[in-house]
């Protein structure tokens, strides 16, 4: 059997390669690529704990289920922002987006 | 080593691997591509969860429809076809820091819980978890509420994506 703590740290080292992504990449699809992976990872660990925990209590898929509509909520919104500001300037380098700076 | 711990460690691997991918490969529809490799590990981890309808779901919404979003988007939103200039921003390594910190500090603090190495308890006889999940999202004494409020986001978000993306001219 595989002990809980093998999902646990997987997981968490997913965040990490995601959180990575989110803060490194320049283009704004590689950011959302890197949120992808965190949420990914959060969800790992929402089954995990339903499988170890109470099996007969279902909080835990119920709540990965919820975690996939955000998720495709997130990315329709975010994606159709970035083709948005790029055809307005022509650019999806997260760096050059800067027109609420001041 | 049992046969279910090598499956899960060449499984945990190949995600992993595939994720490193995601977030340094240069050609972004590469990146994405790497990302369905990603995606289809976590769903071999839901099943090892045996957590069969997750699985399921996350083949059809998360490789079916987002990673194929996340590969109309990449080929809308190019000059070319080529990927010039750096992909990662200046300040990159400490986003490489970051994250290395956030790992080092959750395997800490995971090491100092007492449930770490818990093991699963054996699926009562007959526990069929897809008519649970089934009972779970539609009684009015579990979460009818948080499941409904869903698909009013999903709508707000189909209605805002289109409008967003909607060119006027």
């Amino acid at each position: 059997m595989v002990p809980l703590s093998w999902y646990l740290i997987f997981a968490a080292a997913l965040f990490s390669l995601g959180l990575f992504g989110a803060l490194s990449r320049r283009n704004a699809v590689a950011i959302l690529l890197g949120i992808e992976l965190m949420l990914n990872s959060v969800n790992i660990n929402l089954a995990a704990f339903w499988r170890y925990g109470d099996v007969l209590n279902m909080t835990g898929q119920v709540f990965a289920i919820i975690v996939f509509a955000v998720a495709a909520a997130e990315v329709s919104v975010g994606l159709a922002l970035v083709i948005s500001v790029y055809r307005r300037r022509n650019t999806v380098v997260a760096d050059e987006i800067d027109m609420m700076k001041w | 080593m049992t046969g279910e711990q090598i499956v899960f460690l060449v499984v945990a691997l190949f995600t992993l691997a595939s994720g490193f991918m995601v977030v340094t490969t240069r050609n972004l529809v590469h990146a994405a591509l790497w990302l369905v490799a990603t995606l289809f590990g976590v769903a071999v981890t839901y099943g090892l969860l045996n957590a069969n309808f997750l699985a399921v779901v996350q083949v059809v919404v998360y490789i079916g429809a987002i990673a194929i979003l996340f590969i109309f988007a990449v080929m809308l939103t190019r000059k070319d076809m080529r990927d010039q200039g750096p992909q990662m921003n200046r300040n990159w390594w400490v986003g490489a820091i970051l994250a290395v910190l956030t790992f080092v500090g959750l395997f800490f603090l995971l090491q100092g819980w007492s449930g770490m190495s818990m093991l699963a308890k054996d699926i009562p006889l007959g526990f069929d978890a897809v008519t649970e999940i089934g009972n779970a999202l539609t009684s009015p004494d579990a979460y009818v509420l948080p499941f409904e409020i869903a698909s009013v986001l999903l709508v707000a978000a189909l209605v805002g994506a289109v409008y967003v993306a909607f060119n006027r001219k």
